[in-house]
C-alpha cells in the first residue's frame, strides 16, 4: 500500500495565531512564523512539508477554519 | 510527488466547511467558538437543510453568529433564546431551531427561559458554551464559575460563603421529563471534537424529527478572561474544568 502525502494551505490573513494547530499536529510539523500578517499576528506554517501525512488534526482543532488539508497516495 | 501534485481539488479532505464565510471572526485567538461555529456549519451542510434552519443568537461573544454561519439568525435580548426558540419551532415545526448559548446568557440571566423550555420539552436545540466566565464584559464571574477560580469581580477566588457554589444547568436539564438528550461535551483535542459533532448532531436530529429538547453543554476556554494562552487554558481547562464539569452523557431517551 502506498503511502499517503499530505499538505496544507494556511489562509495566513485569517490565522490568529494560536498555536493550538501546533500542539495537535501529532507529527510537530507545524510552527508560529517570525514574520506577521496584515492584523500583526504570527501565523502557522508547516516547516517540514515532506513528512505530512493530512491527518487533518490541525485544521479541525482551528477556531478559524484557515487550514485546508489536501491527502494523495504516494505511487 | 510535489506538494503541488497533492495541492489539487480532488486531494482535499478538509477544509472550512461552505456554510461559515469569509468574514473574519471578531473572537480571540484560540476561542473554542470558532471550533463550535464550525461544528454546527459541518452539522448543517451534512444535513442539508441550511433553508430550513433557524439559529437564535445570544448576548456575549457569539452575539455575532449571525455574520459567520450563513444560515437564518435571529438576534434575542438577554438569555431570551430559548423563549424565542420555542416561537419559532411553534410557528415552524418541520425548521431545525437551536439556540447558541454562552454560560452567562443561558446560566444566569436566562435561568427561567432555559429551565422552562426545556421542561415544556420545546422541540428545540440548546447549544450551551461553558467557559465558566463573562467573556464579552471582561471576564466576570459568572453562575458556572470553579470554586477558587480569581475573574474580575472576585480577585480573590470565588468563596462559597459569599458567592454561593458553581451552577450546574446541565445536570439540572438531565431531570426534567422534556428533555431527550442532555449530553456534556468539549472541543480541546480531535477526538473530543469528533464527539462534540455527533453531539450536535443528534441534538439538530432530535429538533427536527421533534422528540423533546436537547441541551448540549460544550465546556470551553477563554484564554482571555481565563488571562492564559489557548494552549495553557486547554490545559488549565482539562486539569479544572473537567473533574468539576465532566463529559459524557448525561441522558439519551431514544438510546433506552
Amino acid at each position: 500500500m502506498g503511502k499517503m502525502r499530505g499538505a496544507i494551505v494556511v489562509d495566513i490573513e485569517r490565522c490568529k495565531g494560536c498555536n493550538l494547530c501546533a500542539v495537535a499536529c501529532p507529527l510537530n510539523l507545524i510552527e508560529l512564523t517570525e514574520t506577521v500578517n496584515r492584523k500583526g499576528y504570527n501565523y502557522a506554517r508547516q516547516h517540514t512539508v515532506e513528512k505530512c501525512i493530512g491527518c487533518a488534526s490541525c485544521a479541525m482543532v482551528c477556531p478559524d477554519g484557515c487550514i485546508t488539508v489536501y491527502r494523495k497516495k504516494e505511487e | 510527488m510535489t506538494t503541488e501534485d497533492i495541492i489539487q481539488p480532488e486531494n482535499r479532505v478538509y477544509g472550512k466547511p461552505s456554510l461559515m464565510n469569509d468574514t473574519p471572526m471578531h473572537y480571540c485567538p484560540g476561542c473554542s467558538h470558532g471550533v463550535v461555529h464550525k461544528l454546527i456549519a459541518e452539522v448543517i451542510e451534512e444535513m442539508g437543510i441550511e433553508e430550513k434552519t433557524v439559529g437564535i443568537c445570544p448576548v456575549g461573544c457569539a452575539v455575532f453568529a449571525y455574520r459567520y454561519v450563513d444560515i437564518d439568525w435571529i438576534e434575542a435580548s438577554h438569555g431570551r433564546a430559548p423563549a424565542c426558540a420555542s416561537a419559532v419551532k411553534r410557528l415552524w415545526p418541520d425548521h431545525l431551531v437551536f439556540t447558541y448559548q454562552g454560560d452567562g446568557d443561558l446560566a444566569c440571566i436566562g435561568t427561567g427561559e432555559t429551565i422552562h423550555a426545556l421542561n415544556r420539552g420545546e422541540n428545540i436545540a440548546i447549544i450551551f458554551i461553558n467557559n465558566a466566565i463573562y467573556g464579552m464584559t471582561g471576564g466576570q464571574m459568572a453562575p458556572t464559575t470553579l470554586m477558587g477560580m480569581k475573574t474580575a469581580t472576585c480577585p480573590y477566588g470565588r468563596q462559597p460563603d459569599l458567592h454561593g457554589f458553581p451552577l450546574h444547568v446541565t445536570d439540572i436539564a438531565s431531570t426534567l421529563e422534556g428533555t431527550c438528550y442532555v449530553t456534556r461535551q468539549a472541543v480541546n483535542t480531535v477526538a473530543n471534537i469528533r464527539k462534540a459533532k455527533k453531539a450536535i448532531r443528534q441534538a439538530f436530529e432530535n429538533s427536527v424529527n421533534k422528540r423533546g429538547s436537547s441541551l448540549v453543554e460544550i465546556v470551553s476556554t477563554c484564554s482571555s478572561g481565563w488571562k492564559m494562552s489557548p494552549e495553557k487554558a486547554n490545559q488549565w481547562m482539562e486539569e479544572n474544568m473537567f473533574p468539576y464539569y465532566p463529559l459524557g452523557d448525561l441522558k439519551n431517551v431514544n438510546k433506552e
